[in-house]
């Protein structure tokens, strides 16, 4: 198993490797492997020098932290002062905030090196992050695929070694599934435990920013390190987590496995049998397997789009020209310039989702589509904590298939909505979950698992996930390619 | 035909709290264009506002000052529409659950103006049109406001205007704004409908925006009312246009059809959780507001018995009140003090920003110190009062400018001296005197004050002219 952060942080705290010799050998990764893959889509090479330079400064005075030195990068929708930020789409292309969000500020005060910003979907609206402004990125594990979005560069660039680890935002899926295409580990935080100052917003009470990493250790380490209580962010909370990291070798005797069989409704069998097996093994080492109902789920996913897209459709209203980002050429008045701004610098699917967005929320729909989606929004929450009575953690499939082919034309919107089927739970109940490599299809391309805890319980779902990784088969492997250390 | 007017008035009033409502920029009116900006009252992409707890209370106390339930669970809404001057092509506002409901104004008649509801929300920037370019200045942006919504209370344009003005007082009083009209701190729109007497349903109604200053609501109201009733008696029908006001014409017109009745998909604002403004935080601030504008005029006519046209003039200006009841506190007497601050204080003070600026060079003591002198006659009122216009110019105590001798008084024998020195330097005003022409002993005064430097009782004084002519 590759603990790329332990192994890394090791070397550097020992001084066999100085952060900037491993900066540069992540920037010569990039510029080999970046071409193939289009995972990163603004490259931060000399911001991340003088990041290495100032870690090497803190390495030296000892007591750095874990992180301190190691070059990472983000999705391309966390803004970061002075360097592009772009949610790849048209409409911000060129855009440089000029403050920091708080999980940077963080990783930043730890000596944290940034290489540069994901591809991602556009507005991380998209499950295959195809809808990128900058072309869609490439699975490492076959080219052929996507990554899954819409964390899909982040995925990629740590799966084929150009980052030791990736920040990605989850709004109904989008750090675990693409985590669980690429065969590495994302983790989906409980909502309000990662402050969400400066990640540019799709939908405000489901966007929540976690890691994507090669291992569960590794997601424990970047967790603990971005997580806490943002005066900046209201939905943010005060948790004490205690030592996340002492948690990941607990006993997982007696612990309660909920299987919820809606989740595996229309699941590839031969996923299922993974997923099973991997649930057996922890029945081997004393946990025990509860039946769990959860028929709301049945309503989660159009729950979820009513809700995501109304509050898209609001906090995608700034992207007008007027204040930053691109400004169509040529304009009669300011309605025909922000008609005309808005028509070239968004795609189609963020148009979709817009428009979805602005006709829930319109009178006369309102009570219709919102409201009533508030309503079953409560009612999936309270079946969750109902669960969490019967049992301590759930285990799922993350999507219903592996990786689709790129390009792949045949699918319509709904159809691609529906993939998202076994994540979108999660965001509307603000639990945490992890998505772990669990298998590989006859394909060969990864399997993931996903286990998701009640809101807070982030540290008993690296406990199992850990556990899981610790006792079965390697299999995110290690990937040929990229930075070798 | 004769119609009756209805009308209910929109007031928003900017707090002044020291910070903005989501973010800690300052509120301080003016400044460079976007020099009191940051992320989040701009809008930048990833900001995420947080509630300033301070606009809640103050909320809350205007809410309370006049009268209105508050509601202990609370949230904020989004108020999705685009315009430049709103950078988040959203307000953050409140819809369905505004944080104070049902409360109520009196008028001087009597007469009861309910209020609907106040809320709060955020202040959009502003635009400056220029050279064909429109700039915009977010400075403003994020400052907090409260709406105030009246119900269709109110019948004439007098009843408008004193409601405001009410409004207005009572705002300054509890301390949440300065309610200035000129510098936008304080906005009416006046929403004006007419129907025939008797009738119970409503006219189409017009709304008449931002409307500056408290004559202009009478008149805008006017020549609405006017507009209105050519329309209908021509057999027209009213239009629901929003109106603009043009006040150096006097005249009024629509500023743009309402095509559609705007479609403003409000929701909860997921960025900030519901508030709760539990109930002993309410009393609690009940219980610090301060004695109210009309309670106060009551007590200065009944309770220190001024005269009502004194309390009048004193009531209006909190800070005015502050500082009389202050030299009060230190032992100056009602009578005196109330009349040296509308006399001699005002008359340094212009106008109604003056009075309620208060800004003048005496403190509450030093200003206690000479009424007392005056109180104990040991100075008359003339000198009070000279004396009183050098403090406010140099801001020196009264024992600067009164010496010990002079607040002496003059002897009896002195006065009578004086008087007959006058009397004997004037025979032709004696003459008059005798013929019944009696100003003219004021010839004598002048003589006797500027011997005694103004310190001879003037009562006295006459008393003994009038004893030593009848003796001639």
């Amino acid at each position: 198993m590759r603990e790329i952060i332990s192994e890394l942080s090791k070397k550097l705290h020992s001084g066999e490797v100085s952060s900037v010799e491993l900066t540069s050998e992540y920037i010569k990764a990039v510029e080999e492997a970046n071409p193939k893959y289009n995972a990163i889509v603004h490259t931060t090479f000399e911001a991340a020098l003088e990041h290495a330079e100032a870690a090497d400064e803190m390495l030296k005075e000892g007591n750095a932290d874990t992180l301190c030195g190691i070059p990472m990068v983000m999705k391309d929708n966390i803004c970061t002062d002075g360097l592009l930020t772009t949610c790849c789409s048209n409409v911000l292309k060129g855009f440089k905030p000029y403050y920091d969000a708080t999980v940077w500020e963080k990783l930043k005060e730890k000596g944290a090196v940034l290489l540069g910003k994901a591809n991602m979907d556009e507005f991380a609206m998209g499950s295959t992050s195809e809808s990128s402004c900058y072309g869609a990125p490439f699975n490492p594990r076959n080219t052929g695929h996507v990554t899954g979005g819409s964390s899909g560069g982040a995925a990629a660039a740590v799966t084929a070694n150009m980052a030791a680890y990736a920040l990605g935002s989850d709004t109904g899926g989008s750090v675990r599934q693409p985590a669980a295409y690429c065969g590495i580990v994302g983790l989906k935080p409980t909502y309000g435990s990662v402050s969400r100052y400066g990640l540019i917003a799709y939908g405000s009470s489901l966007d929540q920013i976690g890691p994507l990493t090669y291992s569960v250790k590794d997601a424990a380490i970047v967790f603990d390190a971005i997580k806490g209580f943002d005066r900046r962010d209201q939905t943010s909370k005060a948790f004490d987590y205690g030592n996340i990291l002492d948690y990941l070798d607990r006993d997982i005797k007696g612990v309660k496995i909920g299987i919820a069989e809606e989740f595996f409704d229309g699941i590839d069998p031969d996923m299922k049998t993974q997923i099973f097996d991997a649930v057996k093994l922890f029945e081997k080492n004393g946990a025990e397997i509860v039946d769990i109902k959860l028929p709301a789920l049945k309503s989660a996913l159009p729950v979820y789009y009513i809700i995501a897209c109304a509050e898209a459709s609001s906090n995608l209203g700034r992207y007008d020209g007027i204040r930053y980002g691109h400004r169509t050429g040529s304009y009669d008045s300011i309605d025909d310039m922000i008609y005309k701004t808005r028509s070239e610098g968004f795609g189609a699917e963020v148009k979709r989702r817009i428009m979805l967005g602005t006709y829930v929320l319109s009178s006369g729909y309102y009570d219709a589509y919102y409201k009533k989606a508030c309503v079953i929004r409560e009612e999936i929450r309270r079946e969750f904590d109902e669960t969490y009575e019967k049992c301590d953690i759930l285990i799922a499939p993350i999507a219903p298939t592996t990786a689709p082919v790129l390009n792949f034309k045949g699918l319509s919107s709904v159809e691609m909505y529906l993939s998202d089927i076994c994540t979108v739970p999660i965001n509307i109940a603000g639990i945490p979950s992890i998505s772990v490599p669990c298998g590989i299809d006859k394909k060969g391309l990864p399997i993931g698992m996903q286990i998701m805890g009640k809101r807070f319980d982030d540290a008993k779902v690296l406990n199992m996930a850990y556990f899981y990784e610790q006792n079965s088969k390697d299999w995110a492997g290690n990937f040929e390619g990229g930075v070798r250390i | 035909m004769s119609y009756e007017v209805v009308c209910g008035i929109e007031t928003h009033i900017e707090l002044n709290t020291d910070t903005k409502i989501f973010c800690n920029c300052t509120t301080a009116f003016g400044g460079d264009p976007n020099t009191h900006c940051c992320p989040v009252c701009t809008g930048q992409p990833g900001s995420l506002p947080v509630l300033n707890k301070k606009v809640v209370e103050y909320a809350v106390r205007a809410g309370l000052a006049v009268n209105c339930k508050v509601n202990t669970i609370s949230h904020m809404d989004r108020k999705n529409y685009v315009y430049p001057d709103l950078p988040k092509a959203y307000q953050i506002s409140q819809y369905d659950e505004p944080l104070c409901e049902n409360g109520y104004i009196i008028l001087d008649s009597g007469k009861r103006i309910g209020i609907t509801r106040i809320h709060i929300e955020e202040d959009a920037g502003k635009l400056i049109h220029e050279d064909g370019y429109t700039y915009i200045d977010y400075n403003r942006g994020g400052v907090p406001l409260i709406e105030i919504v009246s119900e269709p209370d109110i019948s004439s344009p007098e009843e408008a205007k004193e409601y405001a003005e009410k409004l207005q007082l009572i705002m300054r009083y509890v301390g949440i704004s300065d309610c200035k009209m000129q510098e936008g701190s304080m906005r009416c729109d006046v929403n004006v409908s007419l129907r025939k007497f008797g009738s119970n349903e409503f006219g189409t109604r017009t709304e008449t925006k931002n409307i500056n200053s408290l004559n202009f609501i009478q008149k805008a109201m006017y020549a609405e009312i006017e507009r209105q009733t050519d329309i209908l008696d021509a057999g027209g029908t009213i239009t629901q246009d929003t109106m603009r006001y043009d006040d150096v014409t006097d005249t009024i017109s629509p500023m743009r059809e309402k095509e559609n009745s705007d479609d403003y998909r409000y929701f909860p604002d997921p960025d900030i959780i519901r508030f709760e403004v539990p109930q002993a935080k309410i009393d609690e601030i009940k219980a610090s507001l301060p004695e109210l504008p009309f309670d106060k005029l009551k007590r200065y006519i009944d309770g220190l018995e001024l005269p009502e046209m004194t309390a009048k003039h004193m009531y209006r200006y909190r800070k005015v009140c502050e500082f009389f009841e202050e030299a009060l506190k230190l032992g100056a007497g009602v009578k005196n003090a109330s009349n040296l601050i509308t006399g001699t204080i005002y008359a340094t003070l212009d106008t109604e920003e003056d009075k309620e600026n208060f800004e003048i060079k005496v403190s509450p003591s030093q200003f206690a110190e000479l009424v007392k002198l005056l109180d104990e006659k040991k100075i008359n009122f003339k000198m009070a009062q000279t004396t009183l216009q050098e403090m406010l110019v140099s801001g020196n105590p009264a024992s600067n400018y009164i010496k010990a001798e002079d607040m002496e008084g003059v002897s009896d024998d002195e006065i009578t001296k004086f008087c007959q020195e006058a009397i004997d330097a004037n025979p032709k005003a004696v003459e008059d005197i005798k013929s019944g022409k009696d100003k003219a002993i004021n010839v004598m005064f002048g003589y006797i004050m500027k011997q005694t430097k103004g310190k001879a009782d003037v009562k006295k004084a006459e008393a003994i002219i009038r004893d030593l002519i009848s003796k001639m």
